[in-house]
C-alpha cells in the first residue's frame, strides 16, 4: 500500500525528496563557510515564506518584514545575553511573541486600503534602525548584542565527523538548525494554503467582498495571516543573529525587508518552492557580484569597487521590474509553463483531443 | 518665545519641502491611484543632475530650470518604458515595480556619484535677517519662497489652463475623456513628468540642508508620505497644508521633545502616518472612500 503510494506519487513529490536530501547532505562535502552561508539563505527562505503567506496568498502587501525579522532577532538575543536562557531555546520563544505582535499589528492593519498598508510598513521598515537602537539599555544601543554560536551536541557532531572525516563545527550545526526549521515551517505552510485557511485567504485575495459573502470570515483570516507571517519572520529573524553572530540595528536596514520583497517576486508568489528558490537568488545575488566581480582582473579596480557597492542594488530593481512586467509568476511560474509546454509537446495530441485548458495562470 | 518662533518658522521652510514632494505623489495618486515610492529617488537623481551641471560651472539659477526640464522629461521616460506596460496590472505589482524602480535609481546614482556625501550650493545665503524680533535665515525663507511659487505655479497650472483641465478630466474620468478625444495615456505621461520636475525641487531644496548623497530622499519620502496622508492623499492643497504642519512638528518635537531628540525624529514621521491612517484615514482634506461592490 505505502509502496505504492510512493510509486504513484507525482514528479514534484520526487523533487521535493531530492531537494531536501540534497540540502541535508550537502554541507557534508562543502566548507564550513559555505555552510554557513547557505543557512543564510535558508534564514532568508523562511522569512520570505512569512511574506509569501501575507503577500502571495492573503493578498495583504508588508514592505516592513525585516521590521519583525528584527523584533525577534532582537527578542532572541535579549532574552540569551540579559536572561542567560539557551539559545536554541528562544527560537521558539522569539517566533511566538513576534507573531502575537504581528497578529496585533493585522488588526489595525484591516482598516488600511492594500496601498496604505504598503506605505504603512514601508515606514515601518525605513524607521525601525532608530527605533531599535533608542533603549540602548535593553538592545545595546548602535553596537546592538553579540550572540554565542553554540556547539554542536555530542551525539550529531558524532555522526557528522564519521561521514566526513573532521569536526563538525558550531556555523555547520547552525546550518542544520535552520534546515530543520526551514523544513518545518514549509512542512505548516504547505498544509495551511491547502487546507482551510489557504483557501480562505486566497478567496479573500481574488474578492474581499465575494469572500465574504461566501461566508469566510475576512477579519479573521486577514490578521491570522499577518500573525503567521510575522512568527515566520520572528523565527527568521532569532535564527539570523544566530547565523551572523550579533544582531544590530544595521542588520535590519530597510534593503532587508526590499531583499525579502525580491524573494518572493523573483521565486513567485502563492506557491511554496518559490520562497526557497528566491531566497537562494536574492541571497547569492549580491554576494557574486561583490565577489566575482572584483576578482575579473580585466575589470578596473575602481568600478569593480563601485560594482561591489552599487551592483546589487541595480540588478534587485532591473530584475523586480522586468519579473512584475514580463512573469509575474516568478521563477516557479517560468518553470511551471516550461514544463506543461513540454508536456503537451510530448502529448500534444492527446491533450488536443480531449480540448483540455490550460490551467489560468494564478494572478499576484 | 522667540525660538520657538524661530523653530516655527525653520519647520516651515522644512515643510515647504515636504508639501513639494507631497504633491508630487499626489499627483502621480490623482493620475492612476498608485503611491509612487521612487519619488524620493527620481528627486535625489535629480538633485545629482544639478549638481552635476552646477560643478560644469552652470550658473545655479540656469541649472535649476534645466534640471526641472531634464526630471520632467525623465518623468515622462519612466513612465512611458516601466509603468505604461503594467498601466492596468493590480495595484502589489504596480506597487512593486515602483519600489524596484527606486532600488534601481538609488543603486544607479551610487554606481556614478558614490556614497560620498556631497556639499551642494544653495543661492541663499545661510546669514540670518531680524524680522521683527525673530532671527530668520534667508535660506530658511529662500527655500520658503521658492517652494511657495512651485506650488502656486502647479496650481495655476492644474486649475486655470487647458492642459490641467484635461489632465484632471484623463484622471477622473478616463472613459469619458477618451470619448472626447483626450489622450489619456499621455496625459499620464504627462503627470509623471509634472510629479518627477515637482518633486526634483524638493531634492534641490533639502540637499544643501543635508548634504547630498543616494540616501538623502530616504528620510524625506517617509516625511513626505506622513504629510500626503495628512492632507489626504487625493488633494494638492492637502499636500501642502499636510507638508507645512509635518515640518512644524517634527521641527518642535525635535526641539521640545527631549524624549524625541534628532534620531526619533522619523518615528514622529512614522505616528504621523500611522495615526492619520487609523483614525482619519481620508486625512483633512480628502474625500471619503466608497468602495463598489
Amino acid at each position: 500500500m505505502n509502496l505504492q503510494r510512493i510509486r504513484m506519487a507525482p514528479p514534484r513529490y520526487w523533487l521535493v525528496g531530492v531537494v531536501v536530501l540534497f540540502l541535508i547532505g550537502f554541507p557534508t562535502v562543502i566548507s564550513s563557510f559555505l555552510a554557513s552561508e547557505w543557512a543564510q539563505a535558508l534564514i532568508l527562505a523562511i522569512a520570505i515564506m512569512g511574506l509569501n503567506i501575507l503577500v502571495g496568498y492573503s493578498g495583504q502587501l508588508s514592505l516592513g518584514h525585516g521590521a519583525f525579522m528584527a523584533l525577534g532577532a532582537y527578542i532572541s538575543a535579549i532574552l540569551a545575553h540579559h536572561y542567560k536562557v539557551d539559545y536554541l531555546l528562544t527560537i521558539p520563544i522569539a517566533g511566538l511573541a513576534t507573531g502575537l505582535v504581528g497578529f496585533l499589528f493585522g488588526i489595525p492593519a484591516l482598516r488600511l486600503s492594500p496601498l496604505y498598508l504598503a506605505l504603512a510598513t514601508f515606514a515601518l521598515a525605513v524607521v525601525t534602525p532608530s527605533l531599535i537602537k533608542r533603549p540602548a539599555g535593553l538592545t545595546g544601543g548602535v553596537q546592538g548584542i553579540g550572540v554565542v554560536q553554540p556547539d554542536p551536541p555530542g551525539a550529531v557532531s558524532n555522526i557528522f565527523s564519521t561521514i566526513t572525516g573532521t569536526a563538525m563545527t558550531s556555523d555547520q550545526w547552525i546550518y542544520y538548525v535552520s534546515l530543520f526549521c526551514a523544513l518545518v515551517l514549509f512542512w505548516v505552510a504547505w498544509n495551511i494554503v491547502r487546507h482551510r485557511p489557504g483557501r480562505a485567504m486566497r478567496a479573500i485575495r481574488d474578492g474581499e467582498v465575494a469572500a465574504a459573502a461566501s461566508g469566510v470570515n475576512v477579519r479573521g483570516f486577514k490578521t491570522l495571516a499577518f500573525g503567521l507571517s510575522a512568527f515566520y519572520g520572528g523565527v527568521a529573524g532569532s535564527l539570523y543573529g544566530l547565523s551572523t553572530g550579533f544582531v544590530s540595528p544595521d542588520t535590519f536596514p530597510v534593503s532587508l525587508s526590499i531583499q525579502l520583497l525580491v524573494g518572493a517576486v523573483v521565486g513567485g508568489l502563492a506557491s511554496i518552492p518559490g520562497p526557497l528558490a528566491g531566497a537562494i537568488f536574492a541571497y547569492f545575488l549580491p554576494i557574486e557580484s561583490s565577489q566575482w566581480v572584483p576578482n575579473q582582473s580585466w575589470i578596473p579596480a575602481q568600478i569593480a569597487a563601485t560594482v561591489k557597492n552599487a551592483g546589487p542594488a541595480v540588478s534587485y530593481g532591473v530584475i523586480l521590474i522586468v519579473i512584475m512586467i514580463f512573469a509575474p509568476n516568478g521563477l516557479v511560474g517560468l518553470a511551471r509553463s516550461g514544463y506543461s509546454l513540454l508536456n503537451r509537446r510530448l502529448r500534444g495530441a492527446t491533450d488536443r483531443e480531449t480540448g483540455q485548458m490550460p490551467p489560468d495562470p494564478q494572478t499576484v | 518665545m522667540q525660538e520657538f518662533l524661530q523653530q516655527l518658522v525653520g519647520g516651515l521652510a522644512i515643510g515647504g519641502i515636504f508639501a513639494s514632494l507631497a504633491l508630487a505623489l499626489v499627483l502621480i495618486y490623482n493620475a492612476m491611484g498608485l503611491v509612487n515610492f521612487a519619488q524620493g529617488e527620481m528627486a535625489m537623481l535629480a538633485t545629482f543632475v544639478a549638481y552635476a551641471l552646477v560643478s560644469q560651472g552652470m550658473s545655479y539659477w540656469i541649472a535649476f530650470p534645466v534640471t526641472l526640464v531634464l526630471a520632467f522629461a525623465g518623468g515622462i521616460g519612466v513612465q512611458r518604458l516601466v509603468i505604461k506596460p503594467v498601466e492596468r496590472a493590480p495595484i502589489l505589482t504596480l506597487v512593486i515595480i515602483t519600489l524596484g524602480l527606486a532600488t534601481l535609481v538609488n543603486g544607479l546614482a551610487g554606481f556614478i556619484w558614490g556614497y560620498v556625501p556631497r556639499s551642494f550650493p544653495s543661492p541663499f545665503s545661510s546669514e540670518s535677517v531680524d524680522l521683527v524680533g525673530v532671527f530668520v535665515s534667508y535660506r530658511d525663507l529662500g527655500v520658503i519662497a521658492v517652494s511657495g511659487i512651485v506650488l502656486l505655479a502647479v496650481y495655476l497650472l492644474l486649475q486655470r489652463t487647458t492642459v490641467g483641465l484635461t489632465l484632471r478630466a484623463a484622471a477622473h474620468h478616463p472613459e469619458a475623456s477618451r470619448l472626447l478625444g483626450v489622450h489619456v495615456s499621455w496625459m499620464l505621461a504627462l503627470g509623471w513628468g509634472l510629479a518627477s520636475a515637482v518633486g526634483a525641487v524638493s531634492g534641490i531644496m533639502v540637499a544643501p540642508i543635508l548634504l547630498l548623497e543616494p540616501n538623502m530622499m530616504q528620510s524625506i519620502i517617509i516625511y513626505a508620505f506622513a504629510a500626503a496622508v495628512l492632507g489626504g492623499i487625493e488633494s494638492p492643497p492637502g499636500a501642502v497644508v499636510g507638508g507645512l504642519i509635518v515640518g512644524v512638528t517634527i521641527n518642535l518635537a525635535g526641539a521640545y521633545l527631549p524624549f524625541v531628540g534628532g534620531d526619533l525624529q522619523l518615528a514622529v514621521g512614522l505616528a504621523i502616518i500611522i495615526g492619520v491612517l487609523i483614525l482619519k484615514p481620508n486625512g483633512l482634506f480628502g474625500r471619503a472612500a466608497v468602495r463598489r461592490v
